[in-house]
């Protein structure tokens, strides 16, 4: 038990510190899916889902109930929020830097501007290579290690890299 | 029919649909003809069980009856399951899935896409999340199509034949009933003939495109919504729901 409830700045720090599971480079909060965070006699957090299967949504909110509770907030609510919806624009620029420091392209920006349907039939862009910066790169999958990434190669360094998708 | 039980009809099929494709999709899981197609299979099978899973979250809290996603997807019987029946046909070769992904998912996202708009936040939120999915799952879907129709003479047969097989269930994608009716004069659901008109005009194009012949197979009438499904269902539902209803206490 804490004396007073924290505050909620306090609060939001802590959360900085959980790792998501899958990219454990990248916090909750530098992923954008910490929407909003409420201090009364309980604490709530309200996060946002990735992706609709995403394997890492009950994970983080086990791990956001007991980060909390370590810090010694016994009440600890979590909302699920799925209006407006995650999409990668949420990624903050400091989490885009720490993606491509792990070696993972960052997704471009602009996720909802992406045509219904028409047009595009490939992702394969410009995504530049996080290891050497070179526009030279291969789409190889469009599907990579957890469903959020898909696999290329840079043609100029020949390294495999993988790219968080803009969704 | 009260608008709010038209409502949660609708939302409960939305998460039928969802999850008997998924269920479907999960039967290919270490099947994949390569490792990206395995990947590829086992992402789409993933989005479909998260969005059942959210449609039928959300159609527990309409409803306020204590009852959990859980009990929808396990502890009710085939009929009471309202998914259209294109998506519980089986498998069978590459062609086939592929040809029913893409029949099914032209549609679905054009479902979805409106229902973005609906006045229903729930559905709204979830329609925002799951058309992003389905787009991805489309591009993939298109590029085979085109890849297997205009590639070689066996491949061509293949994917006309499963194109055959599958066509007659096309139709029951836009025979809607009075839930239909209701959630698009209440909510702003889709207008399934404006869907339809779209659809044709799509698939006629991809199909040309792909070099296959649209189908002179008429549509046949079909009640997935209302609950009347094939004969593939039962043996789907059947391996589904056995864990649960021989072990009912059991939790993982």
């Amino acid at each position: 038990m804490v004396a007073e409830s924290p505050n909620r700045q306090q609060v939001i720090d802590w959360l900085a510190q959980v790792p998501d599971p899958e990219i454990p480079v990248l916090s909750i909060t530098d992923l954008g899916i910490v929407r909003d965070v409420a201090v009364d006699e309980a604490v709530t957090v309200s996060l946002a889902p990735t992706y609709s299967g995403c394997p890492a949504t009950e994970a983080i909110e086990t791990t956001v109930v007991e980060t909390l509770k370590r810090r010694g907030i016994d009440e600890v609510k979590i909302r699920r929020v799925l209006a407006p919806p995650w999409t990668t624009d949420w990624i903050s620029d400091e989490g885009r830097d720490k993606l491509r420091t792990y070696g993972i392209a960052p997704p471009e920006k602009g996720a909802g501007k992406a045509a219904l349907l028409h047009g595009e039939r490939s992702i394969a862009r410009s995504i530049a290579c996080p290891r050497c910066g070179s526009i030279d790169t291969t789409l190889v999958s469009e599907f990579g290690s957890t469903a959020c990434k898909a696999s290329y190669r840079c043609e100029a360094c020949r390294e495999p890299f993988e790219y968080f998708k803009c969704i | 029919m009260k608008p709010e039980d038209a409502l949660l009809a609708y939302t409960l099929r939305l998460g039928d649909t969802a999850l008997v494709l998924g269920q479907r999709l999960v039967e290919l899981v270490t099947h994949g003809p390569e490792l990206e197609e395995e990947l590829a299979n086992a992402n789409f099978a993933l989005d479909y069980i998260g969005q059942a899973r959210m449609f039928y979250s959300h159609a527990a809290a309409l409803e306020g009856a204590g009852r959990t996603e859980d009990d929808f997807a396990y502890l009710r019987d085939g009929q009471q399951f309202g998914n259209v029946l294109l998506v519980e046909q089986p498998n069978g070769d590459f062609g086939d899935t592929i040809v029913r992904q893409v029949l099914f998912e032209t549609f679905y996202i054009r479902q979805l896409d409106t229902l973005t708009r609906c006045s229903d936040p729930g559905l709204a939120g979830i329609a925002a999340r799951a058309v992003k999915e389905i787009r991805y799952h489309l591009r993939h879907g298109l590029q085979w199509l085109v890849r297997l129709g205009d590639g070689t003479g066996e491949s061509h047969a293949r994917v006309q034949a499963s194109l055959h097989r599958l066509w007659p269930y096309c139709g029951e994608l836009f025979a809607g009933d009075d839930v239909d009716e209701i959630v698009g004069t209440h909510y702003g659901g889709p207008d399934l003939s404006a869907i339809r008109e779209q659809w044709e005009h799509e698939v006629h194009a991809l199909l040309a495109e792909a070099t296959l012949e649209v189908p002179d197979e008429p549509w046949m009438n079909a009640a997935g919504r209302q609950g009347v499904h094939t004969e593939h269902f039962g043996y789907l539902i059947a391996e589904m729901q056995f864990l649960k209803r021989a072990y009912p206490e059991a939790t993982w």
